[in-house]
């Protein structure tokens, strides 16, 4: 399975989202420079944390306008698989290619510390090694990871089992004590309608090895390892 | 010709900044005020395009990136 970690200037995950997949999955990865037009050679793109572009304007809201989104928007529309974390929800979300946007924490601080997700669907290409219900240890690090959107695309949402990651306690519980940044409906990660494109705040490759406190994250790779292979 | 863009929180939009402000000047006895919202002041300055080709385009530039229309309304101002 060949990886294709797009670049932008002011993105600082490229080279942990890079180690994991090379090191720790063993899978073929590449750079995409943000002035790439091609990516169709890629079984998967990963658009890793950052400030992409200084978070100048709005997170994510210049990045969107690099020459490789328009290419990472036709690979999505043709069902592509992409991965966005942290800023790369931020620009997905920007590119409307998931639905909403992302305000302030509502603490008005920067939190990166570990949160505990419930995965609320485990039916999709990015968490069917996990089970319903399970709970993740993954970290956050981010300063606008308050997710809204309007009720009805909530509802849709919802209907839909499109969203994937709540905040939870470490009980599985979801509140709002369990609510870091005061996300509508404790949303932590969602996917498109065809589930190929999945927007996250937490970070899975900061949650892959032992020796960095959780493998958590492991189940996001090996779920679209899975999934990619199991399409052949 | 000088644009002024004013970007605000759309009404119904959570403002957590807004709502710590307004916190802060209660807390300095300022009781009056009864809501805060925070947005951002953008000046630009166009060349070349006469007032209503300027109104048009600024409305696409705040359209496409200057506002995000999910969270976000706009005002746009035009001196001669």
């Amino acid at each position: 399975m060949k990886f294709g970690v797009v670049v932008f200037p002011g993105s600082n995950c490229e080279m942990d989202c890079y180690h994991v997949i090379d090191k720790v999955l063993r899978e073929e990865v590449d750079y995409v420079w943000h002035q790439e037009t091609d990516v169709s050679r890629y079984d998967c793109l990963v658009l890793p944390g950052g400030f992409s572009y200084g978070d100048y304007l709005r997170c994510g809201a210049i990045a969107r306008f690099s020459p490789v989104m328009e290419a990472v928007a036709d690979y999505a529309r043709g069902g592509g698989l992409v991965i966005g974390i942290c800023n790369g929800f931020q620009i997905l979300l920007e590119a409307g290619l998931l639905p909403g946007a992302m305000l302030r924490n509502t603490c008005l601080h920067f939190i990166c510390r570990f949160v505990d997700l419930r995965v609320e669907n485990a039916s999709t290409p990015w968490t069917n090694a996990a089970e319903a219900g399970q709970v993740l240890r993954i970290p956050i690090a981010h300063n606008e990871g308050n997710y809204t959107v309007d009720a009805g695309t909530l509802r849709e949402l919802q209907e839909q089992g499109r969203i994937i990651l709540r905040y939870c306690a470490p009980d599985g519980t979801v509140s709002e004590e369990s609510n870091p940044n005061g996300a509508m409906d404790n949303i932590a990660g969602i996917c498109n309608e065809g589930f190929n494109v999945f927007g996250l705040m937490p970070h899975p490759e900061r949650a892959s090895e032992a020796v960095l406190g959780s493998t958590d994250g492991m189940v996001i790779w090996e779920s679209v390892m899975a999934h990619y292979r199991g399409r052949g | 010709m000088k644009v002024s863009v004013f970007v605000s929180p759309k009404q119904g939009v959570l403002d957590p900044a807004g709502q710590a402000t307004l916190g802060s000047l209660k807390s300095l006895g300022f009781d009056e005020v009864s809501d805060v919202r925070i947005g951002k002041y953008i000046t630009m300055r166009l060349e070349g395009v006469d007032a209503e080709q300027a109104e048009a385009r600024v409305q696409e530039m705040c359209e496409r990136l200057l506002a995000n229309p999910i969270i976000e309304d706009f005002k746009v101002e035009i001196e001669g």
